[in-house]
């Protein structure tokens, strides 16, 4: 753990609960896969201090831009778990209305934006969304969340390319966690580091230990402060390990080595949080036990709550095309309620 | 003959190009040492080597554009995009310049290179891991567009696509990946592009499908039967070229169509064979041609069910067709 720590206790005490919650929802999200109560799911597993540290760092007024792996993040936003596994469950009660795959959820009222599938997209945008705030004059900053992958994407130049030619107030952070899918870091690029490439766009790039709460927290918040204070953007490089499967369709054991992942395990975000607030004696096992059951029991309540909604009715399907109607889908829609009347279509 | 999946038909059909000719050459997003994600490419990284498979950092466009550089060199890559939906990083590469190249180059330069991707929905993979926008290529002159729904013709069009000198889009069904199985043949069995398969025979109805459309429809065919509508399903295999005489000789005969896709229906694939029926064989025409596609919405998630095209919604299509007066 990084010495010198001028983060608060309670700032640490809050983290160390929410990236048990994070574990803990995690863990559930891919079982209930495997159990087919749901249909997918992305474990960042091994990614808590990384995500929570960067979370916890924002103003909540910032925009987040997350890709499809950030629960720590949602969480540390506030996000409800309810409101996330409504999601996962793709119910009636969840505000995307099931229109998409778990983990790739977003809402307004957060700033956090509804995430996409395709690698790389949200990178721009999070420039784009930097430079409206400054033309309106409010004093945040926009993180697109993104991995070592995304790097080699067209919209990770853009962005960084804009963000640095207009000065803008983006944090770009990346989870370096070795592996896109099967791909590890090394064929990625041949560049030395991740944080090296924004040399060539003309701004700091920091790589900090991503399994390391307090030096994650750190690096945002003086990012955070360089870009308000009208100083332009940072890449950061967290530098962490995807623990688990890319995603619940994938099989590690094809591409990496079990020495490797347990290498990692020795690194644990979490261990390593408790291991320093112990040590400060900020808390005790029994305090640790207590969170450990209270997020669990928590996780346990949103499941219950998310299987207890319906899918969402048949004719939503039709919704939110466009703001307002037009004549081709008000045909298909009223024939699609034709033929659920007469039952050739079941919901 | 041995019995097989389409993914089979297609990993074979690349072993076996690969076997014979040096120059092809496999490359794409978790293709090697994973074999692809859906094992596509299984077991061709052992088999060839890196050199001849090669593992791409995360870059659509970068794949593509390689390819086509590959083949300017006179090599005969086989490019993956992972799904569909991930394709458009490399629209510009495929618009501009494989489907072009030939063209602007008066012959000189051909793109010899196909491009494999999984498309379609029926997998729960919402709106990123289901679209299909095969109307986005087919609309697109100099490119190919090759859609099977059999082991055999996984395998037999991949073959021809990998030695076609011009670019070919492979569009595979991921849905029927697995469940379509069927007998495929020995070797180099190729198949030729441009000929539409009769997948079942009738006499009443056209019914005109591809990719994972097709065994919908036979089994919505087999549903209408019981009723005694005899509907002829024909499996279009390309779209570019595509089997005119295959499509006017069936309406001739039966003097109904109906058209079955899981794209959209507005300025989807399926306007272009109405079009074409209406231009070639109007007055052979006994009901307005229908179309049973995909909704005009994005790819949904959870009611995805709902949104494509279900053997009731298909049956249904063909009766009212059947019954126009
Ligand atoms: C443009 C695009 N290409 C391919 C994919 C398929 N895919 C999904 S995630 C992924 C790897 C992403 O790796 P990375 O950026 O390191 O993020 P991580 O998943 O490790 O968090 C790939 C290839 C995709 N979603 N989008
Ligand atoms: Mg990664």
């Amino acid at each position: 753990m990084s010495e010198d720590a001028d983060v608060p206790k309670e700032t640490l005490l809050r983290a160390f609960r929410l990236m048990t919650l994070g574990r803990a929802a995690d863990e559930r999200g891919v079982n209930l896969q495997r159990q087919g109560r749901i249909g997918f799911y992305v474990p960042m597993n091994g990614q808590e201090a990384a995500q929570v540290g960067c979370g916890l760092a924002l103003d909540p007024k910032d925009w987040i831009v997350p890709a499809y792996r950030e629960i720590g993040v949602a969480l540390a936003r506030g996000i409800p778990l309810k409101t996330l596994f409504d999601q996962f469950y793709g119910n009636a009660a969840d505000i995307l209305k099931g229109r998409q795959m778990p983990c790739h959820y977003g809402y307004r009222a957060f700033r956090y934006v509804t995430a996409s599938s395709p690698v790389g997209t949200q990178i721009i945008l999070a420039a784009g969304i930097a430079q409206a705030s400054v033309y309106k004059g409010e004093k945040v900053v926009s993180v697109p969340f993104f991995g070592d992958g995304a790097t080699s994407s067209n919209d990770f130049h853009a962005g960084m390319n804009f963000a640095g030619v207009l000065n803008l107030p983006v944090i770009f952070f990346c989870q370096n966690n070795g592996w896109a899918i099967s791909l590890p870091r090394e064929k990625q690029t041949r560049s030395a580091s991740l944080a090296a490439k924004a040399d060539a766009y003309g701004f700091p790039g920091v790589q900090v230990d991503g399994n390391d709460f307090i030096a994650v927290y750190r690096a945002v918040q003086e990012a955070r402060q360089r870009a308000i204070a009208g100083k332009g953007p940072t890449l950061i490089e967290a530098v962490t390990f995807r623990m688990g499967p890319h995603s619940t369709s994938d099989d590690p054991s094809r591409y990496r080595k079990q020495e490797e992942v347990a290498s990692w395990r020795a690194k644990d975000p979490i261990e390593h949080l408790r291991d320093f607030l112990v040590a400060k004696k900020w808390i005790d096992e029994a305090g640790i036990d207590k969170i450990e059951e209270e997020t669990k029991q928590q996780v346990q309540e949103a499941i219950e709550a998310a299987e207890k909604s319906p899918p969402p009715s048949p004719e939503t399907l039709f919704d939110d095309v466009f703001h307002d109607r037009w004549r081709i889908l008000e045909e298909e829609r009223s024939e699609f309620m034709e033929l659920l009347k007469e039952g050739v279509l079941r919901a | 003959m041995t019995e097989a999946t389409l993914i089979q038909g297609v990993n074979q059909a690349l072993r076996i190009a690969m076997a014979k000719d040096p120059d092809v050459i496999v490359l794409g997003e978790d293709v090697g040492v994973n074999g692809g994600v859906f094992r596509a490419t299984d077991g061709l990284y052992k088999e060839f080597g890196e050199k001849r498979v090669i593992d791409t950092p995360l870059s659509e466009n970068g794949i593509v554009g390689m390819a086509i550089g590959m083949a300017l060199q006179g090599l005969k890559p086989v490019a993956e995009i992972q799904f569909m939906d991930f394709i458009y990083p490399a629209f510009d590469q495929i618009v501009s310049e494989a489907a072009k190249f030939r063209y602007r180059s008066g012959g000189e330069f051909p793109s010899h290179l196909v491009i494999r991707t999984p498309y379609g929905g029926g997998i729960k993979g919402g709106l990123y891991h289901s679209q299909s926008t095969e109307q986005l290529f087919t609309s697109t002159p100099g490119l190919k567009v090759v859609i099977p729904s059999t082991p055999a013709d996984a395998k037999g069009l991949l073959l021809t696509a990998i030695f076609d000198e011009d670019p070919v889009i492979f569009l595979e069904p991921k849905r029927i990946y697995r469940t379509a199985t069927g007998e495929l043949p020995e070797g180099d069995a190729r198949v030729p592009f441009g000929k539409a398969r009769i997948a079942k025979e009738g006499s009443d109805v056209s019914v005109f499908a591809y990719g994972a459309m097709v065994p919908q429809c036979v089994q919505a065919a087999n549903v209408v039967e019981k009723m005694g509508i005899h509907a002829e399903v024909i499996d279009l295999r390309t779209l570019v070229p595509i089997d005119v005489d295959a499509i006017v000789g069936s309406v001739e005969k039966t003097g109904r169509a109906v058209v079955v896709h899981e794209a959209p229906k507005f300025s989807g694939f399926g306007a272009e064979i109405s079009a074409m029926i209406a231009e070639r064989c109007l007055y052979s025409l006994k009901a307005p041609v229908l179309r049973v596609t995909g909704y005009d919405t994005p790819f949904p998630y959870t009611l995805e069910n709902l949104y494509l095209p279900s053997v009731d919604r298909i049956a249904r299509g063909i009766e009212r067709t059947a019954s126009a007066t």
